[in-house]
């Protein structure tokens, strides 16, 4: 199931199990994204995905197994040297997360004022540049409350940008996007991160996105990846799980569990 | 074997003040790590920021509420003394009255109400919309951004604000003393400079100081903890008036029986 691997991998996850009391989100994951991939994570909703991503930078720990970042066990960090690691990691969150109360230019500035020693005119020069990468240069001065929900994701993604991350964490990047807009996010992720040499792990459950983003994917099905492998393989599945999910038919083994209708499997 | 009554929510009070005093150790412990790279704990803007909303927007009504409680104050004892003659007591009454309880009580209560409620609702609606959760992964402390100014303000602030609450109670005071107790301004001043000792006005300061980190922190615990979306930010929000309210009138019970005992 993991994929081949011939060089060091930026990030492995091995045998990662999480429960949240009696419920068990994550059943003994193995998971190694190799430097520079585009891993697209699909599965349904509620399925643990976004759980993943939070486990990756440290905001979850798991209840066995490990997190690693290059040869850093994630799990077993002190906070000092888990916020380096999450200094290196850019997230994206699905609403975007930008801070309501920071304008757009504050949002930008603020991994760089409290994390580095950069003078305000590096700080500035560099807010400009990564505001002309996602096309929003003209909003620098005004608040989230004022922006689209996509004018936001392009916000959010500049942001996470500043610090130059070695890894990009993208949850749900074009949920509650229109096509046209989600499409151009789509070709921004590419872009920015082919711009950037960044790994990036994309959770998504919007198949056009998945296909379009990733150069690697897989399935998380009942708390297990299901399948992993480069997207044409994803189209020919036999896999009944994948094909139902990929083609979105309402027959097959996912509806057939009714496990989903909780979210996570107990 | 059966839970007694009331156990169930004796560990459930014992379980969030712990997690009160972790999140006060984990401030502690992000500041320390910052100070440890040569920057300072928070931005002075931010800080300032705070004060001003802590401090300077809660004068005019902890000024307002504690004038006519002392108002009220003097009018009702000074009406009940005069039946003995002993209307010159009222002056020390009210000013050893406040400076040692009423004072740095009602502060902590209207702070409650006003900041206390304030920084639940802010820190809850930005914890719901993920944006403590994107500060904490940027590998910014949450804590030491978003609490550690609204902690210093309130607790730095509230000294500030007893005192200008003693002195508004003590300005009510003085109009009924004057008006209706026919204490002239002077000799009330000196019946309130003969009647305070020292140890009434540090215990009022050391209370106010207390009273605004209890108020601080239940305020900031309430707002990271918040689950539900906007109708729990709305629960938390009242929560933490309610837990603050009753913790700053407990603390104060406390530290009177502590006080006394000493």
């Amino acid at each position: 199931m993991d994929g081949e691997m011939n060089q060091s991998p930026l990030l492995s996850l091995e045998h990662v199990k999480l429960r949240f009391g009696e419920q068990t989100v994550l059943d003994g994951i193995h998971l190694q994204v190799q430097p520079q991939e585009r891993l697209v994570i699909m599965g349904q909703s509620g399925g643990g995905k976004s759980t993943l991503l939070r486990l990756i930078i440290g905001i979850l720990t798991p209840s066995e197994g490990r997190v690693r970042f290059r040869d850093q066990e994630v799990n077993r960090l002190g906070r000092r040297q888990l916020n380096v690691i999450r200094a290196k990691t850019g997230m994206v969150y699905q609403y975007s997360a930008l801070i309501s109360s920071l304008s757009v230019r504050d949002n930008l500035a603020l991994p760089m004022e409290e994390l580095t020693r950069m003078g305000a005119k590096e700080i500035e020069r560099v807010i400009d540049e990564k505001l002309e990468l996602v096309q929003m240069g003209h909003v620098k001065d005004q608040m989230p409350s004022e922006l689209s929900g996509g004018m936001k994701k392009r916000i959010g993604l500049a942001r996470a940008l500043v610090l130059e991350p070695e890894l990009i964490l993208f949850d749900e990047p074009s949920a509650g996007l229109d096509p046209v807009t989600s499409s151009v996010i789509d070709e921004l992720i590419i872009s920015l991160t082919e711009h950037t040499r960044a790994t990036s792990v994309i959770v998504t459950h919007e198949m056009n996105s998945a296909f379009r983003i990733g150069t690697r994917m897989v399935m998380l099905y009942e708390g297990k990846f299901i399948a992993d492998g480069p997207p044409q393989d994803f189209r020919q599945s036999q896999n009944p799980v994948v094909a139902q999910f990929v083609e979105g038919r309402t027959n097959g083994p996912i509806g057939e569990s009714g496990k989903w209708e909780v979210g996570m499997r107990k | 074997m059966p839970d007694l009554p009331g156990l169930g929510i004796l560990r459930r009070a014992l379980a969030q003040v712990s997690s009160i005093v972790w999140l006060l150790i984990g401030m502690g412990g992000e500041i320390g790590d910052h100070l440890a790279r040569g920057r300072l704990p928070f931005r002075r803007a931010v800080l300032f920021e705070q004060t001003a909303r802590t401090g300077v927007g809660s004068v005019p009504l902890v000024g307002m509420v504690s004038f006519f409680l002392g108002l009220t104050m003097a009018l009702l004892t000074g009406y009940e003394l005069r039946t003995f003659g002993m209307e010159r007591l009222v002056p020390e009454l009210v000013a050893t009255a406040f400076c040692r309880e009423l004072g740095p009580l009602m502060t902590g209560i209207v702070l409650a109400a006003r900041i206390g409620a304030a920084y639940t609702a802010e820190l809850g609606t930005m914890t719901v919309s993920e944006e403590v959760e994107a500060i904490e992964a940027m590998g910014i402390g949450p804590l030491r951004f978003l609490v550690g100014p609204k902690l210093v303000a309130i607790v730095l602030l509230m000294p500030c604000l007893v005192v200008i609450s003693n002195v508004a109670a003590l300005i009510g005071g003085a109009v009924i003393s004057i008006t209706t107790l026919n204490i002239a301004l002077s000799y009330f001043v000196d019946l309130v400079r003969e009647g305070l000792l020292v140890k009434d006005v540090i215990a009022g300061i050391i209370k106010s100081l207390m009273f605004g980190l209890i108020v601080g922190l239940v305020a900031c615990y309430r707002g990271l903890t918040v689950k539900g979306g906007a109708a729990g930010v709305g629960a938390a929000t009242t929560s933490s008036v309610v837990t603050s309210i009753t913790t700053v009138i407990a603390a104060d019970s406390v530290f009177n029986i502590l006080l006394v005992k000493i």
